[in-house]
């Protein structure tokens, strides 16, 4: 009989890591964008274009989304890891989440700068 | 009292089922394993595991009422009727309330759980100061009964990978002792996706752990030491 050795794979903990400070990211810039919005009294367009039309406020939201992108394909990938076993499956849907999140990082790109 | 336990015997029943039964007892400062017993002389083929009968051994442990815990030290007047009795979820029935525990055992042995020192052996002990004593605290104590492991979904999906919470608990106790010298190749082994990080941290394991030990924060401290080796 063949005694496999289970050893580790030497990964995980910088995923880990990502997912706790995207997590964090997501957070300042919920409760950052939540807080103008309630002090906002006339909420319509020229506000909303105003808001949008610095590049400080466009580059917190990308970063915002980047993190949102990256932080559930860990969670997508974990989720994959446990509930699909074969493998060609479980590559198939990993290329596919990868592939719509980084068209879904440029399509957002596009929004904010308007190309 | 009225009770529920599932039964499986698999020389002879095609499927488990759950079997009633009645018991005349006080409760008083009776435990759960009491009864069982008392059962047992009514009907001799339910199998149970015991051994101490005072929670140090950690054979009884089963599904008591739909959460993990030692029968031995669960008191009759806790528990309300029909007391539905199942074997530890996800393992392996071998019969009745008997598990098969060999996965179980596996992941434990992976971690190593004894300490590695090349160091040649002193003329006494392997001294250590009251404070480095005191960080074995709550994690030693552990007496694998496997209540905190098989309440954890992470470890009923891969038994075979996840090491589960009873094993890195024991993990982080010898990685928590001043005398062992294998840190960094512990660490080594547990830096896996399956083996340490299919733990979400949903704590079932501290909610169920009859010795009220805390796998969660064990598991914490590993992380933090694995990220302290890197930043």
């Amino acid at each position: 009989m063949v005694n496999r050795v289970v050893t580790g794979a030497h990964y995980g903990l910088r995923d880990w890591l990502i997912q706790r400070i995207t997590a964090v990211v997501m957070a300042l810039y919920s409760v950052a964008l939540a807080g103008y919005l309630l002090l906002q009294p006339h909420l319509d367009y020229d506000v909303w274009t105003g808001l949008f039309s610095g590049q400080p406020m466009r580059t917190f939201t990308l970063l915002f989304l980047l993190s949102v992108f990256y932080h559930a394909w860990i969670g997508i990938r974990d989720i994959v890891m446990d509930y699909v076993k074969p493998a060609g499956v479980r590559l198939a849907i990993h290329v596919v989440v990868i592939l719509v999140s980084l068209l879904y990082a440029i399509w957002a790109v596009q929004i904010l700068w308007g190309f | 009292m009225k009770f529920k336990i599932y039964r499986y015997n698999p020389d002879t029943d095609a499927a488990p089922y759950m079997r009633d039964y009645e018991l005349d007892v006080e409760a008083g400062d009776k435990m759960l394993l009491d009864a069982i017993l008392l059962l047992k002389e009514q009907d001799d083929s339910l199998s149970v595991r015991k051994s101490c009968r005072e929670g140090v051994c950690g054979s009884d442990a089963m599904n008591i009422n739909g959460r993990n815990g030692l029968a031995c030290i669960t008191p009759l007047s806790s528990l309300s009727e029909p007391v539905t009795l199942r074997p530890l979820p996800g393992l392996p029935v071998i019969r009745d309330l008997i598990v098969d525990m060999t996965q179980f055992f596996k992941q434990y042995h992976s971690i190593k759980p004894y300490l590695i020192n090349n160091d040649p052996p002193p003329e006494t002990e392997r001294l250590q100061s009251p404070a480095q004593r005191a960080h074995l605290n709550g994690l030693y104590e552990c007496i694998l009964c496997g209540c905190c492991s098989t309440a954890c979904p992470s470890f009923w999906w891969n038994p075979d990978k996840f090491v589960g919470p009873a094993g890195l608990l024991q993990a982080y106790r010898f990685l928590a002792d001043t005398r062992d010298h294998a840190t960094s190749e512990r660490l080594d082994d547990l830096e896996d996706p399956y083996r340490l990080f299919r733990c979400h941290t949903i704590m079932n394991c501290v909610d169920v752990c009859p010795k009220e030990l805390n796998p969660t924060e064990a598991i914490g401290k590993i992380k933090d030491m694995m990220l302290k080796r890197i930043v």
